[in-house]
């Protein structure tokens, strides 16, 4: 019984925290306070760098940055616009990096003839940059021996 | 009037039939030249293009996504910028090898999205043999060799475009799938695609 007196306040004394902390009506986001019932902010649209040479990477195991835009570059079951440059077979033509060898095995460590399905969706881990503040604070260091 | 005055007659023309005859024939030449390219020009629109289901669908979804169609400047390239030849005997060609495209047009032949895309590597691979055969003509209306500022381009393009000019290599060699969706690569680039050829 005591015990659920307790949480009871508890919850009532967040529950009013919360409340005084963002307003009535009023969410905070990453994106700043807004009315719920208004449209959310206007975020505005990050340019993508464009064009630059390989991006140095930050800690061991980090996926290799993508150095330029990729707008309109389509990764569906038919193409991947990413391997017509980036596969061992068109590398040296495009100029560019090849991917990994890692990116040949299956999920149960079986190297494929070619880029494993689970390795097939560039984007989920590689991603273009643009130049903005960080959302949140960090004290993030690159590892000395790899940058 | 006999039959023999009237022959005499057309041996030797007055000068007012001699002339209104040349007037008759200069108009009339005005008037079938003129409607004949303005019939052409008028199946050289977009809205002529997408008038067929097979290309509003297909081809003009996709292109709509793309740099040709919308972009910072504001300038933009339809159908018939990259499809149709502009000097004038080359366009000839081209709209009479359109019938072949009325014939399978009424034969339903990529009449619905599966069979679009069953034909795609065909219908994508005939348009980058013509554009490889006449050294991207089409393109080159707009991007001339000679009007590029390689300084002013990216490095990606720099690298690329001295490279292709050196070889002699053409637009479409690289710049394939730019206006519409690439055909599934299975064949041509099995590299840049998923699984092994086939399936």
């Amino acid at each position: 019984m005591k015990n659920s007196i307790l949480a009871g306040l508890i919850l009532i004394s967040s529950s009013v925290l919360i409340s005084t902390s963002s307003g009535a009506g009023e969410v905070t986001s990453l994106r700043g306070p807004s009315e719920l019932d208004a449209p959310s902010n206007q975020v505005v649209i990050k340019r993508n760098i464009n064009d630059q040479a390989p991006i140095t990477r930050e800690y061991v195991q980090q996926p290799p940055l993508i150095p330029h835009k990729i707008k309109g570059y389509r990764i569906n079951l038919k193409f991947n616009k990413c391997l017509t440059c980036h596969s061992w077979a068109n590398y040296k033509r495009a100029g560019a990096t090849k991917i990994s060898q890692t990116h040949f095995a299956d999920r149960d460590g079986e190297d494929m003839s070619n880029v494993a399905a689970r390795r097939y969706f560039c984007t989920q881990c590689h991603v273009p940059q643009a130049n903005t503040k960080p959302l949140v604070e960090n004290s993030f260091q690159p590892i000395k021996t790899i940058h | 009037m006999n039959i023999k005055s009237l022959i005499s007659k057309m041996r030797s023309p007055s000068s007012a039939t001699l002339g209104s005859l040349l007037i008759a024939g200069f108009v009339s030449g005005v008037i079938f030249w003129g409607g004949f390219n303005t019939a052409m020009e008028a199946t050289n629109t977009e809205t002529f293009c997408i008038g067929c289901h097979e290309m509003e669908a297909n081809v003009y979804q996709e292109y709509k996504e793309t740099i040709h169609y919308s972009n910072r400047t504001g300038v933009r390239a339809t159908c018939p910028d990259c499809h149709v030849p502009k000097p004038w005997i080359h366009k000839i060609v081209r709209k009479i090898q359109a019938s072949n495209e009325l014939l399978h047009k009424a034969l339903g032949t990529i009449d619905t999205a599966e069979k679009f895309e069953e034909k795609r590597l065909q219908l994508a691979q005939n348009v980058w043999r013509s554009m490889k055969k006449t050294d991207s003509r089409e393109c080159r209306n707009c991007h001339n060799y000679d009007s590029m500022d390689f300084a002013e381009q990216q490095r990606r393009a720099v690298a690329s475009h001295s490279k292709g000019l050196e070889e002699g290599e053409t637009c479409i060699d690289c710049h394939k799938g730019i206006a519409h969706s690439l055909p599934a690569l299975y064949e041509v680039d099995p590299s840049a695609v998923t699984g092994s050829a086939g399936h």
